[in-house]
């Protein structure tokens, strides 16, 4: 009889019900997501993948903060139409330096993904100013402040240390010229434009919106012109063990 | 001795607020902080106010005035939330009505409409019914006295915080985890606060036993310490600042996000829901519920198999294939606990039957567990691979919430409130059942309207983007399928507008209730059947 | 990797198991002799002290007889 009093004592003991209870909802969440840290499998290395360059994290935050993510997806699945539509499907590393994920679960517009040199600055510019005069059919609201606005690049070191201490592989190089960075990338007037390619290969160089000071559309560019163009899929091999 | 410290410390916290008000870096920072600190100064005063004063003790009575603070405050922000979700409803249907403006546009609206509907009118709900029923099965005032008054507004607090940050755009782009770390601290320690007494009325309860609905009560608040304490995991940029950076990057982020994603709609919209239909539904029905037996057995099974539900949301992605086909196969499983539920609250009203033609409150909660039913059937099927494949990233998924969050989560917190409204102002009865009848079918055929057209664009969506003609080429370009979506979106937005109206019914004729109705004038509890 | 196979390997095999016992014998566990009287009692608890809370003499005293009387009106 005190085997079977058993589930009395967890009908009437409060803390002993609390204590099962998460025992039973901890476990399920320890099996999916422990696993996951063991980086080396779940994330093959592929080359290319690099740190996002100052100006690349500010317009990321951009983004971010005007919730781009609920309606655009940046995760592209194996199937036929949308390597059709949109490329080869994304890689567990190419958001390996993504803090936060912005895979998105919903796709009003197109997948993001690999956006980058698609469309010229010149059709962004358009684009985000009236998105309806290039595609009539377009739902997206229009984002006339993006160039209008200087970009806030006040906290850019915190930042990228921020992104470090979360394991972002940023240097004390990148850190310490993260505002020049920012600048270079923008005016490449500015710097040593080689020694900026060399911290972050492939980042796009140029002044994207021809303005006086660095707009946030500068830095949304600078971000969506290289969104998926850091790996090279010419020579990308797939690790058949995955 | 004791009040004069509490003073204090108060009184140091709201110079500490005040001051980092004057530090911030930024201006949502400063704000936020001036919120705690008005928050604080207010609770200092009124404990300045009380000192010396010995509040009489009260066990006699049950604590019901955060309960009615939380009532208006579901009715406030259900209404709020709706109409936010149907002003976005227009704008994707009339970008025009973006209107240029930040702080208008859908990307920032959209968060504020989930955040307001799941957490500000589905949260307001959960707390204010739990304590209600807590303190009744349990047959013993509220542990932690004014506490109680702590989580309601300090819970509020923090919906004021995200929502505001939202508009100003301060986020984490983690879907229904969007508040930055600052809210984040802050729901945090309201939350424990809020299992403290809810724990603390259960040890201290006069009944033998812990009523079922206490229990999925207790795994809801648990479960949501555990996923807002782990997925909100971040770094801060600054003290000073309101911009954080979560922990979790890429892969992991998504999974961790997914595993809260998912069990936010398994603890918060559907174990804490269950513990109203364990209460609500036999207490209108008059009835002790179909098979306690049952109860106990469907909530073992819905809390071991929720859990694993998470990764349903991220099929054919970069997240490992294992942990996608665990999801998928614990979605699955899934569908029959739920539907053991769903039997059990429907059955409740065996030999009651007849009491759905005369009560539209009863039918409100039944129906309620009637969309449950079909959105816990709808959902594992979505989550099988091969239907996700069409499904995922079109209005199906927005569909399917939506008679989920409407029909299940809104017609049962509906029914509640209409069920506390008399007995927590103590009034005769409900001002009009007429109208309680117009909210049922507006709020019905709002949600017909709204899942069906999403059904719609969901499913030609899905086909139009994979369609390809005969020598591979796709059929339409993705502008295509927007413009053809536009019939239904407009008959969406329709249906959204139904079922707002229909919730200022509800508030309308609660507050004619408190207004209008004459006081319960016999003894009360004469008209309870057990007493 | 080879912490990482383990880890899985336990996940889905032993880790579930436990917990799928776990489940059975929580089921097993309600269908005990006796266990009906106490679920009728506990899902009639919701009709009882509506408007006050017990006094807590009642609550210590709580015997068949108050029970009775309880099931009988509801």
């Amino acid at each position: 009889m005190s085997i079977l009093s058993g589930h009395k004592k967890i009908e009437t003991n409060a803390f002993l019900l609390l204590v099962l209870s998460f025992f039973v909802v901890t476990v399920g969440g320890i099996v999916q997501i422990v696993p996951l840290f063991y980086l080396d499998n779940v994330i093959e290395e592929v080359e290319g993948m690099r740190p996002y360059s100052p100006l690349e994290l500010a317009g990321r935050q951009i983004y971010i903060r005007e919730g781009c993510y609920v309606c655009h997806s940046q995760m592209i699945r194996p199937m036929r139409d949308e390597h059709e539509r949109y490329g080869h499907y994304s890689l567990a590393a190419e958001s390996m330096y993504d803090h936060p994920f912005q895979w998105g679960s919903k796709r009003t517009g197109p997948d993001l993904a690999r956006v980058g040199g698609r469309y010229s600055d010149d059709w962004h510019i358009q684009h985000f100013r009236a998105p309806k005069e290039l595609v009539p059919e377009s739902i997206m609201p229009a984002y006339p402040w993006f160039e209008t606005t200087p970009l806030n690049y006040d906290l850019i070191e915190q930042l990228l240390i921020a992104h470090r201490r979360a394991g972002v592989p940023y240097t004390d190089e990148m850190i310490r010229s993260a505002r020049d960075d920012l600048i270079l990338q923008w005016n490449p007037d500015s710097g040593d434009v080689d020694a900026f390619l060399e911290r972050y290969p492939n980042a796009q160089v140029r002044n994207f919106t021809e303005s006086t000071e660095v707009t946030e559309l500068d830095a949304m560019l600078a971000y969506l012109q290289m969104l998926g163009t850091l790996v090279d899929f010419s020579t990308y091999e797939p690790d058949p063990t995955r | 001795m004791l009040d004069g410290i509490k003073i204090i410390v108060l009184g140091l916290l709201t110079l500490l607020f005040g001051l980092a008000a004057n530090a911030g870096l930024d201006a949502v920072f400063r704000f936020h902080m001036t919120l705690f600190m008005a928050f604080f100064g207010v609770w200092t005063i009124l404990a300045i106010r009380s000192y010396g004063k010995k509040p009489a003790p009260s066990e006699s009575s049950y604590m019901d005035g955060p309960i009615k603070a939380g009532v208006i405050a579901t009715a406030f922000w259900g209404i709020a939330g709706f109409l936010v979700g149907d002003i976005i409803a227009w704008q994707l249907t009339f970008p025009e009505l973006n209107l240029g403006l930040p702080w208008t546009s859908f990307g920032r609206l959209r968060p504020l409409h989930t955040s307001a509907v799941i957490f500000a009118f589905g949260g307001n709900a959960l707390i204010a019914t739990s304590l209600y029923i807590v303190q009744r099965t349990s047959a013993v005032r509220l542990w932690g006295g004014n506490a109680a008054w702590f989580v309601f507004w300090g819970y509020n607090l923090f919906i004021v915080m995200a929502a505001t940050g939202y508009l100003l755009g301060v986020t984490q782009s983690k879907e229904y985890a969007e508040p930055e770390w600052v809210a984040n601290i802050w729901l945090a320690v309201v939350w424990l606060t809020y299992l403290a007494i809810f724990l603390g009325t259960i040890v201290r309860r006069r009944e033998p036993h812990i009523y079922v609905a206490n229990w999925f009560f207790l795994a809801f608040i648990v479960t949501v310490t555990m996923l807002h304490v782990v997925n909100g995991l971040s770094i801060p940029v600054s003290p000073l600042a309101s911009l954080s950076v979560p922990l979790f990057p890429g892969v992991q982020g998504a999974m961790v996000q997914w595993w809260y994603g998912h069990n936010a709609v398994g603890f918060f919209l559907t174990a804490g829901f269950l513990g109203m239909m364990y209460y609500f539904i036999p207490k209108q029905a008059e009835r002790p519920v179909y098979s306690y037996k049952l109860s106990i057995i469907h909530f073992w099974a819905i809390i071991f198999l929720y859990i694993w539900a998470g990764p349903h949301h991220l099929h054919f992605t970069a997240l490992p294939d294992w942990a996608q086909y665990l999801g998928m196969t614990f979605s699955v499983m899934l569908w029959m606990p739920s539907w053991g539920g769903m039997i059990n609250g429907l059955m409740t009203l065996q030999g009651a039957w007849d009491k759905l033609r005369t009560d539209p409150v009863l039918r409100m909660l039944v129906i309620s567990v009637g969309f449950y039913g079909m959105a816990t059937f709808e959902g594992p099927m979505m989550s099988i691979r091969a239907v996700n494949s069409l499904s995922h990233y079109t209005d199906w998924t927005i569909g399917h919430v939506h008679s989920a969050a409407l029909g299940w989560n809104g017609m049962i917190t509906f029914g509640a409130l209409y069920f506390l409204v008399p007995r927590l102002w103590n009034r005769e009865r409900l001002y009009s059942l007429t109208l309680v009848s117009w909210h049922f079918w507006l709020a019905t055929i709002g949600i017909v309207l709204y899942a069906s057209s999403m059904w719609v664009t969901g499913i030609m969506e899905g086909l139009m983007w994979r369609e390809v003609d005969e020598q591979g080429f796709l059929v339409n370009s993705f502008a295509d399928t927007v413009a053809a979506k536009f019939p239904m979106y407009v008959v969406r937005a329709f249906g959204g507008m139904l079922f707002a109206g229909g919730a200022i019914l509800m508030a309308y004729n609660l507050w004619m209730t408190v207004r209008a109705v004459p006081q319960q004038t016999r003894d009360t509890a004469a008209a309870v059947p057990a007493q | 990797m080879e912490i990482y196979q383990a880890l899985r390997t336990f996940a889905d095999t032993w880790g579930l198991l436990v917990l799928f016992l776990f489940f059975v014998l929580m089921i097993i566990w309600l269908f005990r002799p006796g266990a009906r009287k106490l679920h009728d009692d506990a899902s009639r608890q919701i009709f009882r002290n509506e408007d006050r809370p017990k006094p807590p003499e009642d609550a210590k005293r709580h015997d068949a007889r108050d029970q009775t009387k309880d099931r009988s009106n509801g």
